[in-house]
């Protein structure tokens, strides 16, 4: 069986492997703190794998993770100039290969989508080939490794090295962008085990006036929009506001269509998600992987989207929901 | 209600544009003690969010052979295949992509399209080229409204499509939560359903503002040539 986990390895190791690339870069003013920050994340993709299973403590993994956000947060980490070609070879190099280009960049689609398809649904020797639950997951894993090969034959490229210092000047260029998503995916656990959903929910209890059927459907959507907001995920609210409004009120009060009132809810919720800085991967990460001064450019372009798509749902849930 | 404290430090690191690394740890530190936590289990909720979610990180994986294709003129060639196909304007293409991630996700293939994957190598350059043909040179501020747009494109895509699929996250979460919590028995289709009319809303909505983003685009740009020929004319 295909592990998920051996592909966070993989990943580790890229890491590592490019920490000390980096570390030993002159042309990066602060190479020991960006290997030490990218050491870091290695490592513990690493060493994650016994902490998911409670082999080992996840405390030497935490202070990990605290000194990789004050290496990247006061500074200490910085990019060298990447080794790669200029505008004039690329130019020259696209009108020699032509679409032949585009079929590494087309493999990892394809056998993303063959795993997610397909593959899932083989066994070998009684044991499904792909781990179950993680098919997404491996397929995109597996498609860049054949990507990889498929595009080194193309280009008739030998040295690995060189995908490795590519696939390090993208990483120096995103930076702590990088680290951001994991570190709020905590974040949101700890607002979970200290109770602020709770609090949150008592607050939104408290205000709702029990007997209007619009207010409460806007109170649900509009909650679910501004707590994604602040959580980044809607999942991290849902819970908190179907428990306070969604279910007792909409569902049980007013007698709603259950599977019609969550769904839109949730879906308001990712009209929050749109907006907010804090759901980093899709917000902040592409403004950094894009190379955008404005690090809320996306945010800015989807901000209209997502108000008007609010007001769809409140009118969706209100008119088709009871 | 002091935990709420933790909230609002990220409101504020966010207002006054901390570093988000930042804000992030002090937020959690701060909630995780208010809330009564000892300092170990604070250090172990970061350890276990950390190691719970390395799968937001993975696409780090595919960015070796992007850099590589793109090493080799990936973006370049993008732009040599759109300019073929004259009728594709910069919003017109874009709005194909959104309508082909939102089906891709609605089928399931959430990690077929993404930034690190297709939108950086692929849909950018293909959208600037698109502007590039009828413009030429685009000016820095254009081009990042066109890459801002391009990353929208990606996200309303994706999130408005994959609850039209029963096996998504999110829809198991709802299942689950109200399932356990409330002891009914909701079916993921019936929830997958009811998704599809925000999916169209979000379809229409967006792909209107991409198509729209063409006329923005010749307002600005015809505009900053006429000012360029103005300074060329003052200067003579």
């Amino acid at each position: 069986m295909i592990k998920a986990e051996w592909f966070y390895w993989l990943v580790g190791l890229i890491f590592l492997v490019m920490a000390v690339q980096m570390a030993a870069d002159r042309s990066n003013p602060k190479r020991f703190g960006t290997g030490a920050f990218w050491g870091l994340i290695g490592a513990g993709f690493i060493y994650s794998s016994w902490v998911v299973t409670k082999q080992a403590p996840a405390e030497p993994l935490g202070v990990a993770v605290l000194a990789m956000a004050c290496l990247a947060g006061f500074g200490f980490t910085g990019r060298g100039t990447p080794r790669t070609t200029t505008t004039e070879q690329r130019v020259a190099s696209a009108a020699k290969l032509g679409n032949r280009l585009f079929i590494p960049a087309l493999t990892i689609p394809v056998v993303a989508m063959a795993c997610a398809i397909g593959v899932k649904h083989l066994s070998f020797g009684g044991e499904p080939v792909l781990e179950e639950g993680s098919e997404t997951i491996l397929g995109l894993g597996i498609g860049a490794v054949v990507a990889l090969a498929v595009g080194m034959i193309i280009l008739r490229e030998k040295r690995i090295s060189v995908p490795v210092q590519s696939g390090r000047s993208m990483l120096e260029a995103m930076g702590w962008a990088m680290l951001l998503p994991q570190m709020l995916a905590t974040l949101g656990a700890i607002f979970q085990v200290s109770g602020v959903g709770d609090q949150v929910g008592k607050l939104t209890t408290s205000v709702l006036p029990k007997d209007s059927l619009y207010i409460a459907v806007v109170v649900y959507c509009v909650g679910m929009f501004a707590f994604t907001m602040i959580m980044g995920n809607a999942f991290a609210a849902f819970p908190v506001m179907t428990a306070a409004v969604g279910w007792p009120v909409l569902v049980g009060h007013f007698d709603g269509n259950a599977p019609a009132v969550l769904a839109i809810g949730m879906l308001a919720g990712f009209c929050g998600t749109l907006v907010t800085p804090m759901a980093a991967n899709f917000n902040i990460v592409p403004a950094a992987l894009l190379e955008l001064k404005d690090q809320y450019g996306p945010i800015k372009a989807q901000l209209p989207t997502a108000g008007v798509l609010l007001g769809c749902n409140i009118v969706i849930m209100a008119l088709f929901a009871f | 209600m002091i935990v709420l404290l933790g909230v609002l430090v990220v409101v504020i690191g966010f207002a006054t544009k901390r570093n988000p690394l930042l804000v992030v740890g002090v937020a959690g530190i701060a909630t995780g003690l208010l809330g009564g936590l000892s300092p170990g289990k604070v250090l172990a909720a970061f350890g276990n969010g950390f190691a719970g979610s390395r799968a937001v990180t993975i696409f780090a994986i595919t960015l070796p052979v992007i850099g590589l294709l793109e090493r080799y003129g990936l973006q370049e060639q993008a732009r040599n295949l759109i300019a073929r196909f004259a009728k594709l304007t910069t919003g017109r293409f874009l709005a194909l992509y959104l309508g082909l991630r939102q089906i891709g996700a609605a089928v399931g293939l959430t990690n077929v399209f993404g930034h690190a994957q297709t939108v950086r190598p692929l849909a950018v350059p293909m959208a600037e080229g698109a502007a590039e043909r009828k413009y030429g040179q685009l000016p820095h501020r254009t081009r990042e409204k066109v890459r801002s747009f391009s990353a929208s494109a990606d996200n309303v895509g994706l999130f408005f499509g994959e609850d039209v699929f029963l096996a998504v996250g999110s829809i198991l979460l709802i299942t689950g939560f109200v399932n356990t919590t409330y002891g009914t028995h909701l079916e993921p289709l019936q929830l997958a359903l009811w998704a599809i009319p925000t999916a169209v809303c979000a379809f229409v909505v967006h792909g209107w503002r991409l198509l729209r983003l063409d006329r923005q685009l010749e307002r600005e740009l015809l505009t900053a040539h006429v000012h360029d020929t103005a300074v060329v004319e003052a200067a003579k």
